[in-house]
């Protein structure tokens, strides 16, 4: 992974905005989805595609290829569009998502779509997963990275922490696990629903390296990404802290927006916001 | 009268001769022999590596074994990832545990991803005896089964433990296989032949005599040693049965179990396990679409069991050599005349 400069940056920021409105256009078509928890992420995935991953879109099979396990799969619609912007899939498919005969599932499933990794959808248990990949990988001497991605809400479940501390006692320094903190859960923000801090010495004491981003920027991201594979003794989790609906300002923080699609006339609006960067650009859209 | 064939033991009535084996032992020894065959087998378990008979692939593949401790969620998803990498990874664990507890897990990261684990459930029936309810695993056929890609096998005794392993290690397919704790007749051989979904008819009263029998006893695990027990008592008060191991519950050999309704006329099912999602509702459920015949359900009605000996807890349950036969001959009483 070379190290960023003025101009990669830049392109990422742009590949991020473009993610965010194939987002919208994607959930508008489905009437159905998650919108806070994947416009949060949009950032930290575009990274990971289009700089971070050592992968091959169109051998999505590759052995060598770096593992990106999601385990709280409900955000996968911006995994989708990452991976079509990639060159996965085409970009019209992101309009099937949710409906019938889709490869894109409301949940992403393994069988049905290469590249996904593993079914989720079921909180928790994607770190557990990851840690047999990468405890299989290094049994190999494979020089392949896991990363997993958690949202914070799903640290309420035993199997994380078990996962935790298995990955811990283990010391897989080939697992990466990269936690969406951005504070909100479905019935409402995570410090009032079951308080999870202080994360960042939870997984300490469960034997992990942990660093703590800004999520939204990426030279944070992949300086965090490269910081982790510097670290032979253990297992890295990177906190990254988030905003919820990054990207459209109205929704940005609340978590009633965990899990509906806007409206068509709502994602009209967000949209506009997207392409003029906020009223930054006064553009033909207008 | 026992099937040639089957290549059972000489005399299976001879108690005092019987070799007495848990069936838990045969896992043990598939692990090891699968172990040796194939590099890409690990045995996974849950602080139970002694009493599951997981220790012998321990101490010969240590590199290839993963212990995780009390907690059997995290150990269905990290055999998940293990076979998602490549791996062919078994978890050891009791019944009640794996897939009880971890029946999410097992349903999301292994059956939904279609993924080679397989899970080997010690401890299961109500032959556990002294430790109680708790540990008596009698539903996790039921939960297995439901659910789709998975394979599941209930060995009869310890040589066919070890083959059901062995062949699981290899069949590409999630898998549940289902053992015992307790000692119990070994009376298979080697020679037995022993194929995943092919059930294998054990005893055929109309080889030879070319009579019919009256009902066919069809069964899975170490109760099939009581049915054997049961056809040959029977066979002295003038009634016939054939006998049918049907080790694999999923796939079900749908073809010989309605071969033998058709020749037959009366089914009963002998498992140690609910009557409810078990073998018996499985050949119910064929039997129903294809060739209905009265059948009776030798198994647990819907309690919990408990504490006691192995051989007392079989008899107070019903699912005694004495409740086999009286359930053969209600299902006999049950047939319409044809």
């Amino acid at each position: 992974m070379p190290h960023l400069h003025d101009e990669k940056i830049k392109e990422l920021e742009e590949k991020a905005n473009q993610a965010r409105q194939l987002l919208i256009e994607e959930l508008v078509e489905a009437g159905s989805g998650h919108t806070a928890g994947p416009l949060g992420m949009a950032d930290v995935f575009t990274a990971f595609y289009f700089h971070i991953l050592n992968h091959d879109p169109k051998n999505p099979e590759w052995e060598e290829r770096d593992r990106l396990i999601l385990s709280n799969g409900h955000i996968c619609p911006i995994r989708y569009v990452l991976m079509a912007m990639s060159g996965y899939f085409p970009v019209e498919e992101l309009k099937t998502l949710r409906k019938f005969g889709s490869r894109l599932q409301g949940h992403p499933e393994r069988e049905k779509l290469p590249g996904v990794e593993t079914t989720s959808g079921p909180l928790g248990s994607g770190l557990g997963q990851s840690c047999g990949i990468a405890y299989g990988a290094r049994m190999d001497g494979k020089k392949f990275r896991t990363y997993c991605f958690m949202s914070d809400g799903e640290h309420d479940a035993g199997n994380i922490w078990e996962s935790a501390l298995f990955a811990g006692k283990n010391k897989l320094s080939n697992l990466t696990g990269l936690i969406d903190r951005n504070n909100i859960q479905i019935d409402g923000m995570t410090e009032n629903i079951m308080p999870l801090e202080p994360l960042k010495e939870k997984y300490e004491a469960f034997g992990w390296h942990v660093l703590e981003i800004n999520g939204h920027n990426f030279e944070e991201i992949t300086d965090a990404v490269e910081q982790a594979k510097s670290i032979y003794e253990k297992p890295t989790v990177i906190i990254s802290h988030n905003i919820p609906g990054k990207g459209i300002s109205e929704i940005e923080f609340d978590y009633l927006w965990h899990g509906k699609p806007p409206k068509p006339e709502e994602g009209k609006k967000f949209l506009e916001e997207l392409r003029t960067l906020g009223g930054k650009i006064q553009s033909e859209h207008q | 009268m026992n099937n040639s064939t089957a290549k059972l033991i000489e005399n299976i009535l001879d108690k005092e001769k019987m070799e007495m084996k848990p069936t838990r032992d045969g896992y043990g020894l598939g692990l090891v022999e699968a172990g040796e065959k194939d590099e890409r087998v690990v045995v996974l378990c849950a602080d139970l590596t002694e009493s599951t008979r997981s220790l012998g692939f321990a101490e010969k593949f240590p590199e290839r074994f993963i212990e995780l401790g009390v907690a059997e969620q995290n150990m269905a998803t990290v055999a998940a990832g293990l076979a998602n990498y490549g791996k062919i990874p078994f978890v050891s664990s009791y019944a009640v545990f794996s897939p009880g507890r971890n029946n999410e897990q097992i349903r999301t990261t292994i059956s939904l991803n279609n993924l080679p684990v397989k899970i080997g459930g010690m401890h299961a029936g109500i032959s556990v005896g002294p430790d109680g309810a708790t540990h008596q695993a009698l539903e996790d056929v039921a939960l297995m089964r439901v659910q789709p890609n998975m394979v599941v096998l209930v060995p009869c005794d310890s040589v066919e433990a070890q083959k059901a392993t062995f062949a699981a290690a290899f069949n590409g397919k999630p898998t549940y296989l289902r053992f015992g704790r307790e000692k119990s007749p070994v009376f298979t051989t080697k020679e037995t032949p022993f194929e995943i979904g092919k059930a294998l008819v054990l005893r055929d009263p109309s080889t030879g005599s070319g009579r019919l029998p009256d009902a066919a006893i069809v069964g899975c695990g170490i109760l099939l040693y009581n049915a054997l027990v049961a056809a040959e008592e029977l066979s002295k008060e003038g009634i016939e049965c054939s006998v049918i191991n049907s080790h694999t519950i999923k796939p079900l050999d749908e073809k010989t179990i309605i071969e033998a309704a058709k020749k037959c006329g009366a089914v009963v099912s002998v498992e140690e396990h609910q009557i409810a999602g078990g073998l018996g509702s499985a050949i119910a459920e064929c039997l129903a679409r294809n060739y209905p015949v009265p059948q009776e359900f030798i198994g647990v009605h819907d309690r919990f069991g408990e504490s006691g000996n192995p051989d007392e807890l079989i008899e107070h349950f019903g699912m005694g050599i004495s409740s086999i036969k009286e359930a053969v001959k209600k299902a006999i009483s049950r047939k319409t005349p044809r």
